[in-house]
């Protein structure tokens, strides 16, 4: 936004040039050729504009600025930094006097985060002369404002003009950008949007395809419920033509009963067949659209970034993709089809009463308002409360979730009990929730038979007295209560479909919330494929946090093609979320990351990860044969490249001694396979993809130290000329990097090999030393153990 | 990484024979003789006659053989008697009788390898390998093997239909 905004400004001021800023900038430009005259650094918002003129002295240029958002109480306030060619101004207030801090050698700035703020500090040696504070919005502009005031202090102390750069970069990615585009193309565009409340009627998109099944259906069903009308009309005849003369005494006309009695035999059979053909239709397109739902839902959860599976648990979005979607199927076959035909069938009932006696008819459909009253005002209840079952629901899945894939941790500290109360308490959770539901449910499935009931009374009684007054026959009162009957019956099961529509619709709310949710790492707009790749990566200016905490900060880094680096550092350095941005499994929040020169981001994600084998720490084996998972990332892979990948990662020999050889079958969790053989067969996985870049997150922490040398071997292999990126803990497994980069907090701190950082007893010397140290106690430890030991036996 | 002789062609240097002892016996070109050797196949259920390892009798690939087919005619008779002697998976040719359609059910069979009663403890234990061929594990952890649904009779398939 703030770089949109400042563009926004730039624009306006270019298209008039008469404005007062345009000619600060410009001027500032002539005069002062040697500085960067990037303007985008040096467009002030238009309310600053005022308040900057009137401090700064005539001709003295703004080389950049910045705006703060926090007062020193972390008090909400505007206030503006100013750098200028010799000092660093402070504008609180454009009332109050500015603060003016001239350069002088030993200034300098520092900034830095915690919980949500971030601080600038400006020292002049040990004396802290000045502490600002913004919200960390504007990080990435203060990074590059202290970058910028490091540059411009050193040029004045020294006299030396600062080096322009001619390439321009958007201040918020640090992406390069083109002459004529002053826009980023990665920056902007961001869409958040609430997704609709018309969420069932979305499911449209996924009818669509099927359409004229659907229309077809529905003219069935239009005429099945018209055969299934027909009986209680025949009853008409059969009383007034047929019983009731016979009652006063005239004789049975057979042939009129035989064609009447083959009319109901008729019209129940042709109901039948078309009712039949109606379900079948309906059923087999809600059954397809019910798996369209499911695949496009779950071929969407697989495209979105780590950071939604990260917020998100396992047992929730299985029973949103599971459970949802039949539920939605479920509502479209059955209840929304009775539904259709229940209206259907109250509209042709209502039409053919009318028809036959028009007053009686009213009497018939007056309880209807009522129903309707009543079904609206129960509605608004149980929306809420099925929205809140559905959440108990996936909690109660939730904890299975969590507590099945850790179970060795809960049988470990003995937790079964603590486990099992947690699943009655959601369990119980779930219970009130229901029952509180069912308190209003239950009230209201009698009420409506209760008013049915009122209803046939009011016909029975206004009938008779229509008959006593003869105004209708006999025959047509018994007609009309054979309709009601059926029709009070169905508004019965009709008012089912508010909790069926609200269950269905609250599912579909759910479903549609991940297919709404646009993945944090998107596909790129304008997609640069790469030929072939070489794999020179470049890191420039890279941030990252994970909600407020600030993981990378501003790290600059270029890995040449080829070349084995290893990341080193103490945990929560940065190492792993290094690792997880150059996959891209997360964006970085500042800077850029490219590849071969492209911005990973222009290039398409699969395209771009086909290039990366990564080797993680813990190796997930996904259930199948032990070559399928070998073949995973390459799936069209021969028997030979299987085995030869398998060779090289020196899995071939123990694979041959399972009883299935590459046809045994591994589980989730490859139980059967100690853990040096599940690393060796996902090292052969990455193998056979033959990756330019190699990204090895801690591939050997969890193995001893026998195992480590085997996998050592194998990864030895995996390396052999590809970019390599290592993570390791312990640094005698880098023996082969090229270089070692040192991460603490999210900064690179000492780059260079083994031998150059021993020397120069650092960060890196200190880590060193610290696991030396470490196995020399452990050795300690085991020789005294050994004494005692020995003490014990010779006494 | 010592390099394994890869044998694709008849003229390979080396020779399978039987020892006196009755072990598999290979000479290598080399002239050094390995004792007690035994081979494995490499994908004994999606491909039983691609890739087959030599193995030493301490568990140390040898030999790898791409096809037996490759082999000259004594060698692939000495492994294929080897290999006969060393694989157990009956195929089963009809199913009789289920004792119950619940798990665990003992069912009657009659398989390439005589009559046999196999317990299926869970209907996990069936293993589905492609569209048509499936792997029963029975109780005692042998395996079953049916190559292909199609081919067995209509009141086995009828049978089996239950469990999957």
């Amino acid at each position: 936004m703030r770089s949109r905004h400042t563009v926004e400004v730039y624009q306006k001021a270019r298209h008039n040039c008469l404005s007062a800023l345009w000619i600060v900038v410009h001027s500032a430009a002539v005069n002062n050729k040697i500085l960067p005259s990037s303007p985008i650094y040096q467009v002030l918002p238009s309310h600053w504009i005022a308040a900057a003129q009137s401090q700064l002295q005539h001709n003295e240029p703004i080389i950049a600025w910045l705006e703060i958002n926090l007062d020193p109480l972390l008090h909400f306030k505007k206030q503006l930094l100013v750098l200028s060619a010799e000092r660093l101004l402070h504008i609180s207030d454009p009332q109050v006097a500015v603060v003016s801090y001239p350069f002088q050698a030993n200034l300098h700035c520092q900034h830095h985060d915690h919980a949500g703020v971030g601080s600038l500090e400006l020292f002049d040696g040990e004396i802290r002369l000045a502490r600002w504070n913004y919200t960390l919005a504007h990080d990435a502009a203060v990074a590059r404002f202290n970058k910028q005031f490091t540059l411009q202090l050193a040029s004045f102390v020294s006299g030396e003009p600062i080096a322009t750069e001619d390439v321009q970069y958007c201040p918020n990615c640090q992406t390069e950008l083109t002459a004529d585009t002053l826009e980023c193309a990665h920056c902007d565009g961001e869409i958040d949007k609430p997704p609709s409340t018309w969420t069932l009627l979305r499911l449209w998109r996924f009818a669509k395809p099927y359409q004229w099944q659907l229309l077809g259906g529905f003219l069935l069903m239009l005429a099945s419920t018209a055969a299934t009308l027909v009986p209680p009309y025949l009853t008409i005849p059969l009383m007034d033509k047929v019983l009731i003369p016979y009652q006063n005494g005239a004789p049975i006309d057979y042939g009129m009963v035989s064609l009447l009695l083959a009319g109901l035999l008729g019209s129940a059979l042709l109901a039948w067949s078309l009712g039949w053909a109606r379900t079948y239709i309906l059923a087999l397109v809600s059954e397809r659209i019910g798996a369209d739902l499911r695949t496009i839902t779950y071929e969407h959860l697989l495209r979105l970034s780590l950071e939604y599976f990260g917020g998100k648990r396992t047992g929730d979005l299985m029973s949103r993709i599971g459970s949802e979607s039949d539920r939605i199927c479920v509502f479209l076959s059955l209840h929304l089809l009775d539904f259709a035909t229940d209206v259907l069938m109250i509209l042709m009932t209502a039409a053919i009463l009318i028809s036959i006696n028009a007053k009686l008819a009213l009497i018939t459909l007056l309880p209807l308002p009522f129903i309707a009253w009543m079904i609206h005002i129960v509605r608004d209840r149980l929306r809420t409360g099925f929205e809140k079952i559905d959440r108990v629901w996936s909690q109660v899945s939730n904890v299975l979730a969590d507590t099945i894939p850790g179970i060795r941790v809960v049988k470990a500290f003995a937790q079964e009990g603590r486990e099992a109360l947690r699943f009655r308490e959601a369990n119980q959770h779930n219970l009130i929730v229901n029952d509180r539901i069912n308190k209003i449910w239950s009230l209201f499935s009698p009420s409506v038979t209760l008013l049915t009931e009122i209803g046939l009374l009011l016909v029975w009684a206004f009938g008779i007295w229509q008959v006593a007054h003869n105004e209708i026959s006999v025959g047509v009162l018994t007609a009309f209560l054979a309709y009601i009957s059926r029709f009070y019956t169905r508004l019965d099961s009709m008012s089912r479909i508010v909790s069926v529509t609200q269950k269905a619709a609250s599912g579909a709310k759910r479903i549609f919330d991940i297919l709404d949710h646009v993945s944090s790492v998107p596909e790129p707009s304008n997609p640069v494929h790469l030929d072939h790749v070489s794999g020179r990566i470049e890191i420039r200016g890279a941030g990252f946090r994970y909600g407020n905490r600030s993981v990378i900060k501003d790290l600059n880094l270029v890995i040449e093609p080829g070349e084995m680096i290893g990341l080193v550092g103490h945990s929560g350095s940065g190492k792993s979320t290094m690792v997880n941005l150059m996959c891209r499994f997360y964006d970085v929040s500042a800077g850029s990351i490219s590849l071969d020169g492209v911005n990973i981001r222009s290039i398409p994600i699969s395209e771009y990860r086909r290039n990366i084998g990564l080797v993680l720490q813990e190796p997930f084996l996904f259930f199948g044969s032990i070559a399928e998972n070998i073949a995973y990332g390459k799936p069209e892979a021969t028997r030979g490249e299987i085995v030869a990948a398998a060779r090289a990662a020196h899995a071939h020999e123990f694979i041959l001694r399972l009883p299935h050889g590459y046809d045994s079958l591994v589980g989730e969790r490859g139980h059967g396979l100690s853990g040096g053989e599940r690393q060796r067969i996902s090292i052969a996985r990455a193998l056979l993809i033959d990756p330019r870049i190699l990204i090895l997150d801690e591939a050997t922490a969890s193995v001893d130290t026998e195992t480590e040398k085997e996998i050592q071997k194998a990864l030895d292999n995996l390396v052999h000329g590809r970019t390599t990126i290592a993570i390791a803990h312990r640094l005698s497994t880098l023996h082969k990097a090229n270089r070692l980069v040192v991460l603490d907090q999210g900064q690179i701190v000492e780059v260079g090999n083994h031998d150059e950082l021993m020397a120069r007893e650092g960060a890196y010397y200190r880590l060193y030393q610290a696991q030396a140290r470490n196995v020399d106690a452990d050795l300690d430890d085991l020789s005294s153990a050994h004494h005692i030991i020995d003490k014990e036996l010779s006494e | 990484m010592e390099q394994i002789p890869l044998i694709t062609d008849q003229k390979a240097p080396f020779a399978l024979t039987r020892n006196a002892g009755g072990q598999l016996q290979l000479n290598t070109a080399d002239g050094t003789i390995h004792d007690g050797v035994y081979p494995v196949r490499a994908f004994p259920i999606s491909a039983a006659d691609e890739g087959l390892s030599v193995m030493s009798a301490d568990s140390h690939e040898l030999l790898w053989i791409e096809r037996l087919s490759d082999l000259d005619k004594d060698s692939q008779k000495h492994l294929a008697a080897e290999l006969a002697q060393r694989e157990f998976m009956p195929e089963i040719q009809s199913i009789h009788q289920v004792s119950s359609f619940a798990t665990p059910s003992t069912w009657q069979v009659t398989t390439d390898r005589g009559d046999a009663d196999l317990v299926l403890k869970a209907e996990d234990h069936i293993r589905r390998l492609t569209q048509t061929s499936l792997l029963i594990t029975d109780g005692h952890g042998i395996n079953f093997l049916i190559r292909d649904l199609e081919q067995l009779d209509k009141q086995s398939r009828k049978l089996l239909d239950r469990f999957l």
